[in-house]
């Protein structure tokens, strides 16, 4: 079952009979103990209570304080007639819902500014729309809310409306978290995945594979000991930098979650219609990762990021904006790993460490470790 | 990474490089590198690119995932759509097509309890914890994943859990090995131009060296046993043209820090305990090919799925537009197929060699095409660019 409510106060309209609706609430949700319901998804007093005493109170910002259906917002440093908006959403399922380094809730939010801020853009606001399972400890809610209101405040983005919904026990994996940013991009900022041109280097701001490997640290059935935490962060401040120090030198920015750096260099090599030559030797990779994806038969070019990016940048410009990530906490090992190459069939090859060549292709279908 | 980048060292590799081209001579090395842990170094690593033009590795049928007949993956389908029973796979038996469009994978989506396992092992504790389902492994692989099946069913046993079951599929090398050199299809397509092989790595350590004596003796190939890492495999192409050259044809184990002449006897008698060889069996490519496989023995018969759900195999032909038979057995390159690369893809396999990433063709397909076609290559700028 499920029941619309939006993550606003409107609902109390329906209890203003009440003199005081404060002493409505008189006991206070039980943290501690309590589980969601299905009333909480039912939009009476129970999901009020859940919003205010748990959304609101993490959340906390001018415009949902309003409890109004929707948010009014200002829109800071735009210029109405070059001006542009960048808008993105990103839906977040992920087992488990606690990671080193990180949960569902962060990674909402960084998930969500990252695909804004890889147009170029600077991410202003937030949205967030949850589906809670059942069941789910409130507990644990909490510490995702709470993560999600840190991670929001620390990026300066705020959550500025918001939607619950509760489906029956077994028809979700606890949460899950629809996030949709909004950003506004300066004009004479061009950024795509079809920018890419032969002769462009191509930039990684650090070590991949951590994310990946964090999670899978603590997936049922899977659980191994690592010191790797997820690099889960909102690289919006990382680009912003970037473009700074080469105005229109960026040609292309895209962060490799899912499907890995490969997966990322191939979508741009095809949407671009270019080839691209990888220096395996020049590809941050951290012992840990390499062990766990050596033991686990993975590939840490598949294995999901959540706190890098790749820049493609023109040749003349690639020091200054390699120096310019360094200078940045969340680009300190930044690399130039390759060159974008003329190529009509749109292949990313490596020259490997250990002096050959190979393809880099797409992943196919899910990875999967290999038995022998 | 300690004990692993040793093995991975690119100036290592380049010294062995340059004393596999003093060796070689005027004539064509066609070496099979029989494993697929082979298959996927020589590609992940590049290793062709260090050898010269005239040395030629021919990728092998030991890819167990690949070899596994569609019959197979249909009876563990059916295990888990039709009989409700929860079926423990390993990762990469889960993508690999099987009848009506199906795979392990997409039995899960229509409703099957299918659950990825690391280990045997795993698979036991899965079939603890429900102990109000029937739960199957589906065992497959080569003599290194034997003995680890044959742990947990003298383990179930032991326990007397009364839910657990094994499908059991391993297949042997030896048996495999031998098959490529002198089935009856040999004929039809002529000679085999190989002129040796290296053997596996991680299925000596089980079984030793001494298996493969007999067959590198009766059929006058040199067999050099070798570890999964780039340079091991490198230094097993110089022993084998060396013995080219010198017209040996005998063992030689590359691997000594792992293998020795006897193997692990321990494990050797476990597995005899709990299986013996099964008259025949069909491996996907290469077809029925007797005493290649193994069984459950009776005494076991409660933890042996075919007996427990009487199953019944039946065989299910590769597609026929597909030379994996030809390509198994190094009489055709991937790219002689008319299917390769256009109807046949990683993401739709149609033959076996596609089906993962150790295939000959999917090995090919994803870390080589690109040496199919004229392209522009990497400059040397790239170098001096890449910091």
């Amino acid at each position: 079952m499920t029941a619309n409510l939006p993550l606003s106060t409107a609902p109390v309209a329906l209890d203003a009979p009440a003199a005081d609706p404060t002493r409505a609430y008189s006991r206070p949700l039980s943290i501690r103990h309590g589980r969601i319901d299905a009333a909480h998804g039912a939009g009476g007093k129970a999901a009020m209570q859940l919003i205010e005493e748990l959304f609101l109170a993490a959340f906390d910002n001018e415009a949902l304080r309003q409890g109004d259906d929707g948010a009014v917002l200002a829109l800071p440093a735009f210029d109405p007639t070059q001006g542009r908006l960048v808008m993105a959403t990103d839906g977040h399922v992920i087992s488990p819902l606690f990671f080193p380094g990180g949960d569902i809730g962060s990674l909402a939010v960084h998930g969500t500014l990252n695909d804004v801020a890889m147009m170029g853009a600077q991410p202003l606001y937030l949205s967030a729309s949850f589906i809670l399972e059942e069941g789910l400890a409130l507990a644990d809610l909490q510490r995702i809310v709470y993560s999600m209101g840190a991670a929001a405040r620390a990026a300066g983005v705020p959550i500025v409306t918001g939607d619950t919904k509760v489906v029956e026990r077994g028809k979700g994996d606890g949460v899950f978290i629809s996030t949709t940013g909004v950003g506004v991009l300066a004009p004479g900022v061009h950024i795509s995945g079809r920018n890419a041109r032969a002769g462009d280097a191509i930039l990684l701001s650090g070590s991949i594979g951590d994310h990946g490997v964090a999670v899978l640290s603590q997936r049922a059935g899977l659980q191994f000991e690592t010191t790797i935490e997820s690099d889960s962060a909102a690289l919006h401040t990382l680009v912003a930098a970037m473009l700074a120090a080469a105005p229109g030198g960026v040609h292309v920015l895209r962060d490799p979650t899912r499907g890995g750096l490969a997966t990322t260099l191939n979508e741009i090599a095809r949407q671009s219609g270019v080839g691209m030559v990888l220096q395996e030797a020049a590809i941050p990779v951290k012992p840990q990762v390499e062990a766990a994806c050596e033991l686990l038969g993975l590939d840490p070019l598949y294995v999901a990021n959540e706190g890098k990016l790749v820049a493609l940048v023109a040749p003349e410009v690639a020091e200054r904006v390699l120096q310019a990530m360094r200078a940045h906490p969340l680009g300190r090992d930044a690399a130039c790993i390759g060159q974008v190459i003329a190529d009509p069939h749109h292949f990313v090859q490596m020259a490997t460490r250990f002096g050959g060549r190979r393809v880099v292709d797409w992943l196919s279908g899910e990875p999967l470790p290999r038995i022998c | 990474m300690k004990y692993v980048d040793e093995f991975r060292d690119g100036q290592l590799a380049r010294r062995i490089a340059a004393a596999i081209h003093d060796e070689v001579g005027e004539r064509h090395y066609h070496f099979m590198e029989f494993c697929g842990g082979h298959t996927h170094a020589i590609s992940r690593y590049g290793v062709q690119d260090l050898l010269p033009p005239n040395v030629h590795m021919v990728h092998g049928p030991g890819c167990p995932v690949c070899v596994l007949p569609i019959g197979r993956i249909d009876q563990a389908i059916r295990l888990a759509l039709e009989r409700g029973a929860i079926v423990c796979a390993y990762g990469d038996t889960l993508r690999v097509p099987a009848s009506d469009g199906l795979s392990l994978a997409k039995a899960k989506a229509r409703g099957g309890d299918i659950r990825m396992v690391y280990s045997a092992a795993d698979a036991l504790a899965v079939a603890r914890a429900h102990p109000e389902r029937e739960v199957v492994f589906f065992a497959i692989g080569f003599e290194t994943t034997t003995p680890p099946t044959a742990l947990v069913i003298l383990e179930a046993q032991r326990e007397g859990l009364p839910n657990f079951s094994v499908l059991c599929c391993h297949v042997l090398t030896p048996a495999a090995i031998t098959h490529i050199l002198q089935s009856p299809e040999v004929r039809e397509f002529g000679t085999v131009p190989l002129d040796g092989f290296i053997g596996p790595a991680h299925v000596s350590i089980v079984i030793g060296t001494e298996p493969y004596e007999h067959f590198s003796e009766e059929y006058r190939k040199p067999v050099v046993i070798a570890g999964f890492e780039p340079l091991d495999v490198m230094q097993a192409i110089l022993m084998l043209v060396r013995q080219v050259n010198e017209g040996r044809a005998q063992v030689e184990n590359e691997f000594t820090r792992a293998v020795t002449r006897e193997g692990n006897q321990r494990a050797q008698g476990i597995v005899s305990q709990v299986f013996e060889l099964r008259a025949q069996f069909e491996w996907r490519g290469l077809g029925t090919v007797p005493y290649s496989a193994l069984q459950i023995r009776e005494r076991f018969a409660a933890f042996d799925a075919e007996r427990r759900f009487g199953l019944t195999y039946r065989p299910v032909p590769d597609n026929k537009a597909c030379e994996c038979g030809a390509i198994l057995r190094g009489v055709k390159r991937p790219t002689d197929c008319k299917i390769f690369g256009t109807v046949c893809t990683p993401e739709h396999p149609v033959g076996s060699c596609m089906v993962s990433s150790e295939g000959a063709c999917a090995a090919h397909y994803t870390y080589g095409r690109f040496r199919d076609i004229p392209i522009v290559h990497a400059g040397a700028g790239v170098e001096e660019n890449v910091s």
